[in-house]
């Protein structure tokens, strides 16, 4: 290969000068992939939406690697690229390292807030939605023991664990909420088959309703769930028609419109802090045909009032990551 | 008696097995609508067109290199040593407690610290499996790799309950103080007169891996306890009626090799990041047994085979990056590369062995 390849790379011309003059928008992936059916792939749909729209193209990369990530950032703005917009926490101290560089391209990073003139931080208030949810999952539960799946033992998915126990403390004081994590390596987020162990046995332990914050491994969570007639819970996005009549609800993290709306914005947006919560639609509980007769109008009813009373200030879900402790459950 | 020249058995046989990869890879490149002459540009170019590109393939060289010589010098032994990946999380450890923990006054002390706490937290890692296998006969294959979980569980536990700042949502520990910095490869070229990339992560340690390939090269070679481990490698009765003590060879050649794995952390967790992340190993470990079969388990083969893979590392990204060719294809290849020269060794092996012995029949 590399004398085929020498030969190659000295005849052959540049071929990056392709990409020198770009000015369409980039979309770096977390290491979980673009298609995990949730959080990244959400962002995928909508870049694609906002291509759709407006006959534009963007850019995009699936990570393989941590050095990666500063390269990304840096080849995309050398390249032009503009505005820069990346899924994941993960990215926090890259950014910080490489937007000072670049003080003409826009960045967008998700999920973590970088201070910096030219990085727009958009953060969710997940445990907010995932309250919504754990009301729903206590209102559902008949055997009073609710099952929680999380993909790492990480700050984030606590604090998913942590909005979803306290929803279902406010419906039944007397739940059980059973936490599980699948993992301790990164593989933790596509794992389905562990999913499906963990479902399992939670089920044994009394769980009927079970929520999957866990990426691409929440796919054998709710496919367990049905297979073993049990309710599951999707997450980020709208995972109700997986299996419909099967998938209680789906905890929304609008994390499409997040990037729809920076590609909208593009180059000269409005930078800062945007915290997509309740109260402004950036994350919720998914109701459609799928899922209409397993919610009924008691149930609606009172989340509903409850996402209400949270979007007015009235109601304080607490937040696993303002002080790392959970006053509903224990980790 | 050999069947093959020296240079055939080093050069040939390897670079056949690459050409076959690089057919097939070609047309699986060709079979999802990329050309994959302009693939095959962009990742030359990108990988090794500009000091760039350099820069990200030594760095990744350097990854692959201490893993590379870690699983070669327990493969001398006869053992094979899969807990790399485990060894090089704990060394990572290591290196950020020594990094964290002491307030060093100049990075050249820093880096002499902290390589001998990587170094001994991945010896210490790999020193319980070791210990099972000497003691007790648990088969270090089934050990090593358990205690790849293991060792991700306990990074995760410190990182997240532990050594994260109060506050953060990434679970990795606080940025390195900055005297513990490396220089890059940009800083020790510059005095020099030669304009290396900024930006590129290689690092100081690149020479100190190729100090590694020597000292392994002097030590399996040239000394009393490299011949050691190479005959009870060879054949362990042998060694024991030579008088080698079976546990002590499994032990030493198993807490170099450990140490040498741990020590990849001063690259990629001092050298890069600059602060220990969660998933900061991310596979060098199994690489470094692609690393060390392809490179014959010598160091200069290693040098070779990691330089390889770094190529295939930084050649995919640029792949990545500029063409719609998805990222588990990038994989796909990288995979192909490593069937043909580890695994389908042979295939190329045994025709070739056929052709010189009628070469050297018709020749007689």
């Amino acid at each position: 290969m590399t004398s085929l390849q020498k030969f190659l790379g000295a005849t052959a011309a540049l071929a990056l000068s392709a990409g020198a003059a770009l000015a369409e928008p980039a979309l770096i992936f977390d290491l979980g992939g673009k298609f995990d059916k949730s959080f990244n792939e959400a962002a995928y749909n909508g870049a694609t939406r906002w291509a759709e729209e407006t006959g534009n193209t963007f850019r995009d990369i699936e990570l393989q690697s941590e050095a990666q990530r500063e390269q990304a950032l840096r080849r995309f703005a050398e390249a032009g690229a503009n505005p820069i917009v990346m899924t994941g926490f993960a990215f926090g101290d890259a950014l910080g390292q490489v937007a000072g560089d670049y003080p003409e391209t826009d960045f967008v990073i998700i999920d973590m807030v970088v201070d910096a003139p030219n990085v727009r931080s958009v953060v969710f208030n997940e445990h907010e939605g995932s309250y919504l949810v754990g009301m729903l999952a206590a209102k559902a539960s008949a055997s009073g023991t609710v099952g929680f799946i999380g993909g790492m033992d990480i700050p984030l998915i606590r604090k998913f664990a942590c909005g979803y126990a306290q929803g279902v403390k406010a419906v039944n004081p007397d739940a059980t909420v059973i936490a599980n994590m699948t993992g301790t390596t990164p593989a933790a987020w596509n794992d389905p088959v562990k999913g499906s162990e963990l479902t399992k046995a939670q089920i044994s332990q009394g769980a009927d309703v079970v929520y999957a914050a866990a990426g691409g491994t929440g796919v054998g969570v709710l496919q367990t769930a049905a297979d073993e007639d049990i309710l599951s819970i999707g997450v980020d996005s709208n995972q109700n028609h997986l299996h419909p009549g099967k998938v209680l609800t789906s905890m929304l993290k609008r994390v499409d419109n997040a990037v729809y709306q920076a590609m909208t914005d593009g180059p000269g947006m409005e930078k800062g802090f945007n915290v997509m919560g309740l109260a402004n639609g950036g994350v919720g509980y998914a109701l459609d045909e799928n899922n209409a007769e397993l919610v009924d109008d008691s149930m609606q009813a009172a989340v509903d009032a409850a996402a209400e009373q949270i979007a007015s200030g009235e109601l304080a879900v607490h937040d696993y990551t303002s002080d790392d402790s959970c006053p509903a459950l224990s980790f | 008696m050999d069947v093959m020249p020296k240079w055939a058995e080093v050069a040939l046989v390897p670079l056949i097995s690459l050409i076959l990869a690089a057919v097939l890879s070609a047309l699986v490149i060709l079979a999802i609508g990329e050309d994959p002459l302009e693939a095959v540009n962009l990742m030359v170019t990108g990988a090794l067109g500009s000091t760039y590109g350099w820069g990200y393939t030594l760095y990744y060289a350097t990854n692959f290199l201490f893993t590379g010589l870690a699983v070669s010098v327990a493969f001398h032994a006869g053992l094979f040593n899969i807990g790399g990946e485990g060894q090089a999380m704990l060394g990572g450890l290591g290196v950020a407690l020594a990094c964290l923990l002491i307030p060093w006054p100049h990075w050249s002390l820093a880096l002499l610290g902290a390589s001998l706490a990587g170094a001994l937290f991945g010896a210490a890692w790999a020193a319980i499996p070791a210990f099972l296998q000497a003691k007790r006969g648990s088969h270090i294959v089934i050990t090593t790799i358990m205690f790849n979980f293991i060792g991700a569980a306990v990074l995760n536990y410190v990182l997240v309950n532990l050594m994260r700042p109060a506050g953060q949502m990434d679970p990795a520990t606080a940025r390195f103080p900055d005297t513990t910095n490396l220089p890059t490869l940009h800083d020790i070229l510059a005095p020099l007169g030669i304009a290396f990339s900024k930006s590129a992560p290689a690092n100081v340690t690149f020479l100190i891996a190729l100090l590694a390939c020597v000292l392994v090269w002097f030590l399996l070679w040239r000394t009393w306890l490299g011949y050691e481990i190479r005959s009870y490698g060879k054949s362990e009765p042998a060694a024991r009626y030579g008088g080698i003590s079976p546990v002590a060879i499994t032990m030493i050649a198993m807490l170099i090799s450990g140490g040498l794995a741990g020590l990849m952390a001063i690259n990629n967790v001092m050298g890069e990041a600059e602060r220990l992340v969660l998933n900061a190993v991310e596979g060098a470990g199994f690489i470094g047994i692609a690393v060390a079969l392809m490179g014959r388990s010598h160091p200069f083969g290693v040098l070779l085979a990691a330089i390889l893979f770094g190529f295939l590392y930084q050649g995919g990204a640029e792949l990545a990056l500029w063409t719609s060719i998805p990222r588990e294809l990038i994989v796909v290849i990288q995979a192909l590369v490593i069937l043909f020269t580890g695994a389908l060794d042979n295939m190329v092996r045994m025709p070739l062995e056929r052709l010189f012995l009628m070469l050297r029949r018709s020749r007689a």
